[in-house]
């Protein structure tokens, strides 16, 4: 039987994701395996917005957390159980964009762009000063999601840097899953098309405000997705996680790992969260190598460094 | 596209080096600080200090003969980061304890992880909520922003003042000291008037302090922040020529704020500060004299910039757990917790610890000395 590229992306996706940790010296990887999980799979909606529909956000970091917030607020405020809790999060982080989206993506160009960087940065002052709510920039806790308290009395006891290592890479797992499955639907292919021109998908009858529409809208539910991991592991959360910076990092972990690839961007996922513990040594360096890196990666190798490594290895170079 | 691959492989290998195990050590004591990102005026002196204080102790012998190993993390001020590198300290490194948490938002996320894996952390963030419930593994050394608004409040009381304005900063460091001040200005009959803030990255804060100084009978105004905002508020104050006395917070108690502000604007200016600002001017007498010039010597010999209170704060972290290592006569985490909280009468640049089940920070209001700017330097005021 010969595998499509879509199964062979997920195969080596599980196969990475339940084979490493046997190279783990020590349980510190784990939480960087999670991190590493949790950013690929916002960085998976990145891939869907710009890979796919060639659309760029500056504010995602505003859904994740919108997300990672709804975990925070709805269990003590609305009794909701914090796994409801992450879904409260991805629908108003879904509604969010299409109100923002709507008026914005008729628009051809960069106003996206704008918009959600005005989006985050708004977000992000809300988190910091609605105190009353949020407690402002100190952060605020997030109740225990209670599955790894039930996979133990299942007979399954997972300590917890194992439990959010496995969780997160199974979230990665389906969220790669259903971008990959987008991604050969009519909708993928409509944004694909609108991608290459979107005068040519107009012609040919793609509603391009609309498919626009639809890939911000999916990529913000990812994101909030990533926001709730993020806040249900650390079980605190800051506004930092709503930074500009954390969207600059989304878009930068996608561009770098080959953003027209779902693969390829969780590899960038995984090189970035790496490079800083990799580099604590040189730390009064490690902004300097990072950027150093990410200007070779856009020099020489402008697909990303999976796609451009893939290549290389199949022999089929420019 | 060779040179890629040679560029990739080179950053594989560093990236081995990194994570490799690391040296090993006696007592290895692990920290995690903002030295860089937007708290890095307080993570910075905070980390030289941690450096230094290591060296010392090494170059005198160790601790009960034993060297010292400081494994010493960035977070850049991400709560996030704070939380991952106080895992690796855990899980990897195997420390001992754990200092760090430069702001109240990275301590908080390495609670929970010292707390999990029991290791003794001491804290050097300012919030009260660090401490009060108390966590059985969780210490800090800074003063709590609530004790700031007390001894500014006795001070004030002291002068006669009950009706007071005040601008703070939306800062983590202002809003929480801004909600404390409120809470306690009751107990000593002072009235707020007039309550502004400010966005930390503010420009001028002229409009605010128009506004102050129209409110009905204000007597002074208070500025709990840190960062550049109260020097501005500082020199706006003085630009309006609102005359009234104004009082600063703990939070820019160093040099670098008169410099800021100008001596010209900050003469006058109160704030609750450690004894390390007037290590100088302190009598013979004072019993925390020695512990501080000794300090500010050193710290300034070798990095040639000022001493800061924020610095003191791990230094005072550091003596903490030497004191308690010294006395635990082991460096198993539990023994050296319950000799952390056994710490009695331990003379820091701070302040003087005294611990209990109770109480993790162990100082009181006594440790604050009341400072009033005067021809561009540090005063007592009385």
């Amino acid at each position: 039987m010969k595998l499509t590229p879509k199964q062979a992306t997920l195969l080596v996706l599980a196969a990475l994701i339940a084979l490493t940790p046997f190279f783990f010296p020590s349980g510190y990887y784990y939480r960087v395996g999670a991190l590493i999980f949790v950013n690929g799979l916002a960085v998976t909606g990145i891939v869907i917005l710009t890979g796919y529909a060639g659309q760029v956000s500056l504010g995602h970091a505003g859904f994740a957390g919108i997300g990672a917030y709804a975990c925070a607020l709805a269990p003590v405020h609305l009794g909701l159980h914090p796994a409801l809790a992450a879904v409260l999060g991805a629908i108003l982080s879904g509604c969010m964009a299409w109100l923002v989206g709507r008026p914005i993506l008729r628009l051809k160009g960069y106003y996206l762009a704008v918009a959600t960087l005005g989006f985050g940065i708004l977000v992000s002052m809300v988190l910091n000063n609605e105190r009353w709510l949020t407690r402002g920039p100190d952060g605020i806790d997030v109740p225990d999601l209670g599955l790894r308290g039930l996979l133990k009395g299942w007979g399954l006891d997972l300590s917890n840097g194992e439990f959010w290592y496995f969780f997160s890479g199974l979230c990665l797992l389906v969220g790669a899953w259903l971008a990959l499955n987008l991604y050969d639907s009519p909708t993928g292919r409509a944004l694909r098309a609108l991608h290459g021109s979107e005068i040519a998908a107009r012609v040919v009858g793609v509603d391009v405000a609309r498919a626009k529409l639809q890939a911000f809208v999916i990529s913000a539910v990812y994101a909030s997705f990533s926001g709730s991991l993020l806040a249900l592991q650390n079980k605190f959360v800051t506004p930092d996680v709503a930074g500009f910076m954390h969207s600059i990092e989304m878009v930068t972990m996608a561009v770098l790992g080959g953003v027209g690839s779902v693969l390829g961007a969780i590899f960038g996922a995984g090189i970035l969260t790496l490079l800083p513990q990799a580099l604590t040594v040189f730390a009064e360096y490690e902004q300097l190598l990072l950027g150093l890196v990410m200007m070779l990666v856009m020099i020489f190798l402008r697909e990303g460094l999976l796609p451009s490594i893939l290549r290389k290895i199949r022999g089929t170079g420019e | 596209m060779m040179k890629l691959t040679k560029t990739t492989t080179a950053l594989a290998t560093l990236a081995l080096l990194g994570l490799a195990g690391p040296a090993l050590a006696e007592i290895r004591i692990g920290a995690t600080l903002s030295a860089t990102g937007p708290a890095s005026f307080l993570g910075d002196p905070e980390a030289k200090t941690l450096e230094m204080l290591v060296e010392e102790v090494n170059a005198a012998g160790g601790i009960n003969g034993e060297q010292v190993e400081l494994v010493l993390y960035d977070d850049g001020g991400d709560p996030n980061k704070a939380r991952t590198f106080a895992t690796r300290l855990v899980e990897d490194d195997e420390v001992s304890a754990i200092i760090g948490g430069t702001t109240t938002g990275t301590t908080m996320s390495i609670i929970a992880v010292a707390e999990d894996a029991e290791i003794p952390f001491i804290s050097l963030a300012g919030a009260v909520d660090i401490i009060d419930p108390v966590k059985p593994y969780t210490f800090k050394t800074p003063h709590t922003d609530r004790m700031a608004c007390q001894k500014i409040f006795e001070d004030m009381q002291k002068r006669g003042f009950s009706k007071i304005g005040m601008i703070s900063g939306t800062d983590g460091f202002g809003a929480s000291m801004q909600a404390q001040c409120k809470s306690v200005a009751g107990e000593y009959a002072i009235e707020i008037v007039a309550d502004e803030t400010y966005d930390p990255k503010d420009a001028d804060m002229t409009a605010q302090l128009t506004k102050i100084k129209g409110a009905e009978g204000i007597q002074a105004v208070l500025n709990p922040g840190f960062g550049q905002g109260p020097s501005i508020v500082t020199r706006n104050y003085k630009q309006l020529a609102i005359g009234l006395p104004l009082y600063q917070s703990h939070g820019v108690a160093s040099d670098g704020f008169i410099d800021l502000a100008g001596a010209d604007a900050a003469e006058g200016v109160r704030l609750p500060g450690t004894a390390l600002l007037i290590a100088g001017i302190l009598p013979d007498s004072d019993p925390q004299k020695p512990v501080v010039t000794a300090y500010k010597t050193a710290f300034e010999t070798r990095t040639g910039t000022p001493v800061g209170t924020f610095g003191g704060y791990a230094h005072d972290a550091f003596l903490i757990l030497k004191d308690a290592i010294t006395r635990a006569g082991s460096t198993e985490p539990a023994a050296i917790r319950d000799a952390i909280e056994a710490t009695s009468g331990l003379v820091g640049t701070t302040g003087t610890y005294t611990m209990s089940p109770e109480n993790h920070l162990g100082l009181d209001l006594s440790a604050f000395r009341m400072l009033e700017i005067k021809g561009g330097t540090w005063s007592m005021a009385e």
